[in-house]
């Protein structure tokens, strides 16, 4: 018994480096979603194109989308907006959240850049925003067919992190037709 | 006293005192503390709005509060702060609607579930720990310490001899094997008696 005793500092150190090993990995900055499996809220904003016309849950409802937060200010965004002009073409339907930006940079953004949202929600306030708990861009949420947020990614999607995260569950959402 | 040394007293004390100055004011922090100029329509949210930037963390710079962050989205949750508070939402209803849209993380003071009851129950898991230890210890030690008949100093022939054993290890190297078989015998002696 006295003997084992001794073996407790060498399991409370193996413990506590397996412990701290696993959470390399990680990253600290990435806050774990409160509206995974939750309706996405319900808004009524001018759309980035047209002030004049309301947007809300209503204009992509029934219908497998990706909804991404993106502005002029947000450098990560240039990088992504390539991929998804791509993603767009392959048939993925995505909703832009033009987030915190100004209308008339971010509507000379879509014209040199390319537009691959449906339509874009102009949030110039954030209000939206923080109903979706976003607190950065870019970010990508999956909503489904139900108007559930079935995946939420804060930062690039770019091809690995769509195959990683996004593909499987998609196909699933819409059937096997996705890219 | 003489007008003249008079006015060099006064310097003298007037010099102690800018370099007393001077010291506090290189020795001083500058405090950090982003706050914006808010009205209210009723002072007595002041406080307590105070008390909420203060608990609740900024969800893009994690280790600032939303009182000292000056990032965009601190600013805004401020404002939202701000909004329900003039609309009449309690702490709890504020903090569970910034709960239910950034998570629990936004709590500094996260409430006891089954994720955070490790955290809150180590401190005082470890301090009984520690207890149960010191206790455990301190009676033992007392027990060996009644058992013992007590330990005797030694009388002046073993000090002499342990004088000449140490004495003799210092000053050659060649007697260490009759040296150790010396001491084994002085441990030996000892543990007779």
């Amino acid at each position: 018994m006295n003997r084992l005793t001794l073996f407790i500092p060498l399991i409370l150190c193996v413990a506590l480096g397996s412990f701290l090993y696993s959470s390399l990995g990680k990253d600290p900055q990435e806050l774990p979603s409160a509206l995974i499996g939750e309706p996405f809220p319900a808004f009524s904003l001018p759309a980035l194109s047209d002030p004049q016309r309301q947007v809300g849950t209503a204009d992509f409802e029934g219908q497998v989308v990706l909804v991404n937060v993106w502005a002029t200010w947000c450098f990560a965004c240039r990088i992504e907006h390539v991929w998804l002009n791509d993603l767009a073409e392959k048939g993925v339907k995505i909703i832009g959240l033009n987030y915190k930006d100004d209308r008339d940079m971010a509507l000379e953004w879509l014209k040199t850049r390319g537009n691959p949202y449906q339509f874009s929600i102009f949030d110039s306030r954030g209000s939206l925003g923080i109903d979706l708990g976003v607190y950065g861009a870019p970010e990508t949420y999956l909503v489904d067919a139900n108007g559930i947020i079935r995946h939420r990614r804060v930062g690039v999607v770019d091809d690995r992190v769509w195959n990683n995260e996004f593909r499987d569950l998609y196909q699933q959402l819409v059937g096997n037709d996705a890219p | 006293m003489h007008p003249e040394s008079n006015r060099f007293n006064r310097a003298l004390v007037l010099r102690s005192w800018l370099k007393k100055v001077t010291l506090l004011l290189l020795l001083s922090t500058p405090v950090m503390a982003v706050e914006d100029v808010v009205s209210f329509s009723d002072e007595s949210l002041r406080p307590r709005y105070q008390q909420l930037l203060e608990e609740l963390r900024c969800p893009k710079c994690q280790n600032q509060n939303l009182s000292d962050s000056n990032s965009p989205i601190s600013d805004d949750l401020r404002r939202e702060i701000h909004r329900l508070l003039e609309e009449g939402g309690s702490d709890h209803e504020i903090k569970e609607y910034l709960k239910s849209r950034y998570s629990e993380f936004i709590l500094y003071r996260p409430e006891v579930n089954s994720a955070t009851w490790f955290l809150w129950g180590a401190p005082v898991a470890l301090l009984v720990l520690g207890l149960l230890i010191l206790f455990y210890f301190s009676r033992r030690g007392r027990q060996r310490l009644e058992a013992s008949p007590g330990v005797k100093a030694p009388n002046s022939a073993e000090q002499q001899r342990l004088a000449a054993l140490l004495g003799n290890q210092s000053s050659t190297n060649e007697n260490l094997g009759a040296n150790s078989s010396d001491t084994i015998n002085l441990e030996s002696k000892e543990t007779n008696q």
